[in-house]
């Protein structure tokens, strides 16, 4: 069977077995989670191992017929874009699981069906990634909600029901939208030398498109995967989901799922629509600048933590999304090497995060204070984790975030000019809550909370390693980036801008 | 350029020290402090070691090189993570690992009674380490790294007792501070990428040859934005006052002898840079020379003798930073005038930390008094720094102050007159405040109350001391005669490194005895002004209204709450009540619109799954069919 296909049926093969052990058993069934996890992450590094850099093509193929009449197939490949996300999923959903331990307590289900999710949840990431055939994507994109509803509305705290509402909603609007698009581009392809379903195919079509009709369809994919990524204005569900979502979730939710608004917006609304692309950059950068700006603003108004660092992800969202249309080799490689290092920070905040709300039953910031004296290790966890959203040099986003910025100003000096005060930002959006929740005296509530225990170390400590490694030696994954970041580029038609001093030299 | 495979260890043994220190917690209590000060060491010994080998090499193989590794490589965009040890980047590292080992032989008494003594030392490696990678980097981007690694370093110890508010708010500050000039910094790297094609400091010179004066200027301010914002500068000072929340060593090695001197060290570094943007280096010289009045001002004011020190410390940067923006006539001044401070400032600070040890704490001079008989030694180093900085030949501040007045009047024409006279005038304010903190702290009669019982510090604390005040006074001659050191860095500045200035507004010699005149009359101004007259024992309140501003440090703080900080926690406030009103509610509108009036939608949130699954299928179907249609 092709291994990619295989990575993907692993964790529905865990679910299976899950669902075959007795409800009471709960160990049983997170052991089983937590070694499916760690197995399906296992076999994505052998496969990355196995992955040849230098083709940009897709490799691990599998396409084979599903739906003949409509011209729909199963089909299924990676290029470095994809294989870093899907890595990202991978790598993170063991750790989900590790940390988020007890996280199915209190649910409205059982710790059975939780699991079930994250796993069926996790066999659907890989999809929406390793999908070639935009039906399949589009298949994908909309099943993904059903897990991700059910884990917020089933086990969150708060608000649950609404904001897994309010989620869906928004996501269901924005998937309608692609599915519009969808059908447009199928017509078109049906006009036009057969119809079809293939990204790569498809990505000829634009030649027999008025710009009208490509403007139209580009804005169909553009706004669902606006509402995913978050993008000023389409933002407002992210807080209000994160903020009812359990941590774990929360993750998967803004770690992964939501790069795949930014990963759409790189496969299918610049390859499919290069022109259409075009017009409407200007716009984009202008979204871009205003969500990290706008993100960050919020996120130092922000009294709850687990808005805060929802807020925090909007303003990084505006630094990805900024990257991919800024056009150069920079922004693009920084902005898909962003999406994965994104998900760990994102990742390190909420878990820390999610154990302190745990310990403290509550998530307001101001009802902590004084943490590095009484539990030092989740407060270095918790710093480290921030130090690394404020992109601080030599933590794996500052690589990241400076080549975006520097991607960027090459082109449009003012969008980059102005995201650069993000940085002064996300100080204060880090140092505030450090401020409030570890520094000071220790209030009361906070005095005999018990520090990290060893299972949480062990879930904490690989994140906090990738994220100082990768800092340091980003290579292995910009090796991967690279290539396919200099060849949509060069597809799109533009070249990176020569430096303006050496113009004649 | 001769490469090395050694340099990389200048900076691994701090390093090490501090992740060790960091990741064994209470299990090195006992030993902490031992391997800090080890590592601290052994890298001082390292740098000695380069030194001796630099020495045996001839002028133009001096500097060498280590490539790491890559660090980013995309496309035109490639950094390495690169070392460059050359003449004027071995001055940083002596000074950083010399007086950063003496002050983690001092920190190991001063901090004896805290019980997080060893997490103190893995910051000061932590800072050692960055430091070093901040004057070792090869390119504009690894310098970043220790640029913001020291930042992260100092705020770390300014909030080393941070369960105090007070100095957990310092600490922010100085952070937030910081990246305001870390921006800058931001902006240079990538202004010069995009018209220079390169970060690295070689590519950087190589192509700024045939570069346009306007990219070049632009480059230069953005990096003395950055340079402002680290060394505390005009207008980016504001948070040296209050960083004086860190033990006191920390103060001594980072926010006088070190860190704060890292401007410096970057507009000089950036020679090539400024020596083409005259416009730039101009800028530079303002704010040299309005930041050695201000701080000097502040420093009259104030009563604490951290933030005293603090002050000066500021004003001193502004000499370095007016030498260096004088161009290749200044460089190697404002270095000299850095290297003597690092010496003098670290053991004042040290001294202050000695006085503060005997009197439990107290910061108030006016609590102090009549010190010099319980603490000899501490009043005769802190003694050879006060003679050091005021400018008394011939201790080690004479030498570089001096050079850095007269080269300022060799400037030339109405600027010369007027930077030579500003450097005039600090000079004799720099001598009144700093007799004043003398007198107030030493030889004026005591003011503690009985149960005070002022005492001599133990060895571990004076030895670091008396070292310090051993480079006070002989370091300025020693750099001063022949020129040395001045002929050791020219290669650095290449053939920028020649005297510009061969005009003279005056000799060296009136200079000397204007400088002179000025010490005497700042001293003589403060002997009569506290010596001879009762020093009250709080401060007195009706004083006039200069003052009270320079005892509010000018104004700076409410100037920046009223400028930037209200507004944009306004602006915070405006934008969280628009997202939950304005921009949710527009987007709950249009979608209640969409999904076709209030009916709709109070269905679909009922609740219940079966809607959202059908509504998927729905759109699902709705695909199929449109697939059928458009295939008839």
């Amino acid at each position: 069977m092709n291994s990619l296909t295989l990575l993907g049926i692993l964790p529905l093969i865990g679910a299976l077995l899950i669902a075959v052990i007795p409800a009471e058993q709960v160990l049983r069934v997170k052991q089983a989670a937590l070694g499916t996890t760690i197995l399906v992450a296992i076999s994505a590094i052998m496969m990355w191992l196995n992955f040849d850099e230098s083709n940009t093509a897709f490799q691990f193929v599998q396409s084979v017929e599903w739906i003949p009449s409509f011209g729909i197939n199963y089909a299924v490949g990676v290029d470095g874009l994809s294989l870093v996300l899907i890595l990202l999923a991978v790598l993170l959903t063991p750790i989900v699981v590790l940390a988020g331990w007890n996280e199915s307590e209190g649910g409205r289900w059982s710790a059975k069906v939780f699991y079930i999710l994250i796993l069926v949840l996790e066999t659907m990431m890989i999809g929406v990634f390793a999908a070639t055939d935009v039906f399949l994507f589009y298949v994908f994109f909309e099943a993904m909600l059903i897990p991700v509803y059910f884990l917020i509305g089933g086990y969150g705290s708060g608000e649950r029901a609404a904001a897994a509402v309010k989620f869906l909603l928004f996501s269901l609007f924005g998937g309608l939208l692609m599915l519009a698009s969808i059908i447009g581009l199928y017509v078109i392809s049906s006009k036009n030398g057969g119809a079809t379903f293939d990204i790569t195919e498809l990505s000829e079509m634009h030649n027999y498109m008025s710009s009208t009709t490509q403007n139209l369809l580009f804005l169909g994919f553009f706004i669902a995967f606006a509402i995913k990524a978050p993008v000023w204005p389409l933002h407002t569900w992210l807080p209000d989901a994160a903020a009812s979502a359990t941590p774990g979730t929360s993750v998967l939710l803004l770690g992964v799922l939501d790069k795949v608004g930014t990963f759409g917006m790189i496969r299918f609304c610049l390859s499919l629509f290069p022109d259409a692309s075009k017009t409407f950059t200007p716009v984009i950068i202008t979204l871009a600048v205003i969500s990290i700006l706008y993100g960050a603003f919020l996120a130092i108004g922000a009294r709850d933590i687990k808005r805060l660092i929802a807020y925090t992800s909007i303003s990084h969202f505006g630094f990805i999304t900024m990257g991919i249309f800024a056009m150069t080799t920079q922004g693009h490689s920084g902005a898909i090497l962003y999406m994965f290092n994104h998900g760990f920070s994102t990742a390190a905040l909420f878990i820390v995060a999610g154990w302190m709300i745990a310990r403290r039953k509550s998530s307001t910031i101001a009802d902590f204070g004084g943490l590095q004296r009484v539990t030092p290790v989740m407060a270095w966890s918790f710093f480290i984790a921030g130090m690394s959203s404020l992109a601080l040099p030599g933590l794996s986003s500052f690589v990241s975030e400076f080549l975006v910025l520097v991607g960027t100003f090459t082109r449009y000096p003012v969008a980059a000019v102005l995201a650069t005060f993000g940085i002064v930002l996300a100080a204060l959006y880090i140092l505030i809550p450090v401020q409030k929740a570890l520094h000071g005296p220790t209030t009361p509530g906070n005095e005999n909370l018990p520090d990290l225990n060893r299972r949480e170390k062990f879930a904490i400590a690989p994140v906090m390693a990738v994220i100082i490694a990768l800092g340091f030696y980003p290579a292995p994954l910009l090796n991967v980036i690279n290539p396919v970041a200099a060849q949509v580029i060069e597809s799109q038609g533009f070249t990176d801008p020569v430096p303006s001093e050496s113009v004649g030299k | 350029m001769v490469t090395s495979t050694s340099l990389v260890y200048l900076i691994a043994l701090p390093l090490f020290g501090a992740v060790t220190l960091l990741l064994s917690g209470r299990r090195a209590d006992k030993w902490g402090h031992l391997l800090g000060t080890a590592m601290s060491a052994s890298s001082f010994g390292v740098g000695l070691y380069q030194l001796s080998q630099m020495l045996s090499r001839p002028t133009e193989e001096r500097a060498i090189s280590q490539k790491l590794f890559t660090w980013i490589d995309v496309a035109s965009f490639q950094v390495d993570a690169g070392l460059l040890l050359d003449q004027l980047s071995i001055c940083f590292v002596l000074l950083i690992t010399g007086v950063g080992t003496l002050i983690h032989i001092y920190s190991i008494s001063y901090m004896s009674h805290d019980e997080n003594r060893r997490r103190f030392f893995a910051y000061l490696n932590l800072f050692i380490a960055a430091m070093l990678l901040l004057v070792l980097g090869d390119s504009y981007l690894t310098l970043y790294v220790g640029w913001e690694g020291v930042g992260l370093a100092s705020y770390l110890l300014i909030g080393f007792w941070n369960q105090k508010p007070a100095y957990a708010t310092a600490s922010k500050k100085a952070f937030v501070m910081n990246r305001i000039g870390d921006m800058g910094l931001s902006f240079a790297i990538m202004i010069a990428f995009a018209t220079l094609g390169t970060v690295s400091f070689a590519g950087v010179k190589e192509a700024s040859e045939g570069a346009s004066e306007t990219a070049l200027t632009a480059i230069g301010i953005m990096l003395l934005i950055a340079a402002a914002g680290k060394s505390a500068q005009f207008p980016l000072q504001a948070w040296l006052g209050d960083a004086m929340a860190g033990p006191t060593p920390v103060s001594a090695l980072i926010h006088a002898a070190t860190m704060v001197t890292a401007g410096v060290y970057l507009i000089v570094r950036s020679n090539f840079i400024f020596d083409a943007a005259p416009t730039a280096q101009l800028i530079v010289v303002i704010v040299g020379a309005i930041t050695l009045l201000f701080g000097a001002v502040i420093g009259m004011a104030k009563d604490d003798i951290k933030k005293a020190l603090a002050a000066s410390t500021m004003s001193q940067i502004g000499y370095m930073v007016l030498g260096a923006g004088l161009g290749p006539a200044g460089y190697a001044f404002a270095i000299m005038h850095l290297l003597t401070h690092g010496f003098f400032k670290a053991g004042m600070f040290l001294g202050a930390g000695s006085v503060m040890h005997g009197m439990n704490d107290t910061v108030d001079m006016r609590r102090y008094g009549a010190l010099r008989k319980f603490m000899p030694i501490t009043f005769i180093t802190f003694g050879l720094g006060y003679l050091a900085i005021i400018g008394v030949p011939p201790f080690a501040g004479f030498y570089s102050k001096d050079l850095i007045i007269e080269t300022a009047f060799n400037a030339g024409g109405f600027k010369g007159i007027l930077l030579g006279s500003i450097a005039l005038f600090g000079a004799v304010i720099t001598a009144f405040y700093m007799t004043r903190v003398m007198i107030m702290t030493f030889t004026s009669p005591k003011r503690w109350e009985e149960n005070q019982h002022p005492h001599e510090s133990p060895f571990l604390m004076w030895f670091p001391m008396v070292v310090l005040s051993i480079g006070s006074v002989t370091s300025g001659l020693l750099f001063y005669r022949g020129d040395a050191l001045k002929n050791w860095l020219n290669p650095v500045f290449g053939d920028h490194g020649k005297d510009h200035y061969e005009e003279h507004l005056f000799e060296p010699i009136v200079v000397s005895a204007m400088a002179l005149t000025a010490v005497l009359i700042g001293v003589g101004i403060a002997i009569a002004k506290y010596q001879l007259s009762e020093i009250d024992a709080v401060a007195p309140e009706n004083v006039s209204i200069f003052t009270r501003i320079a005892r509010k440090d000018l104004l700076q703080d409410s100037f920046n709450e009223s400028v930037f900080m209200r507004p944009g926690q306004a602006l915070t406030r405006l934008l969280v009540k628009g997202d939950e009103n304005v921009v949710d509610g527009a987007v709950r509108g249009i979608g209640r619109t969409a999904l076709g009036a209030g009916a709709t939608l109070r269905r679909s949130q009922s609740g219940f799954a079966r809607s959202y699954a059908a509504l998927i299928l729905v759109g699902a179907v709705a695909l199929i069919a449109g697939i059928w249609v458009v295939t008839l």
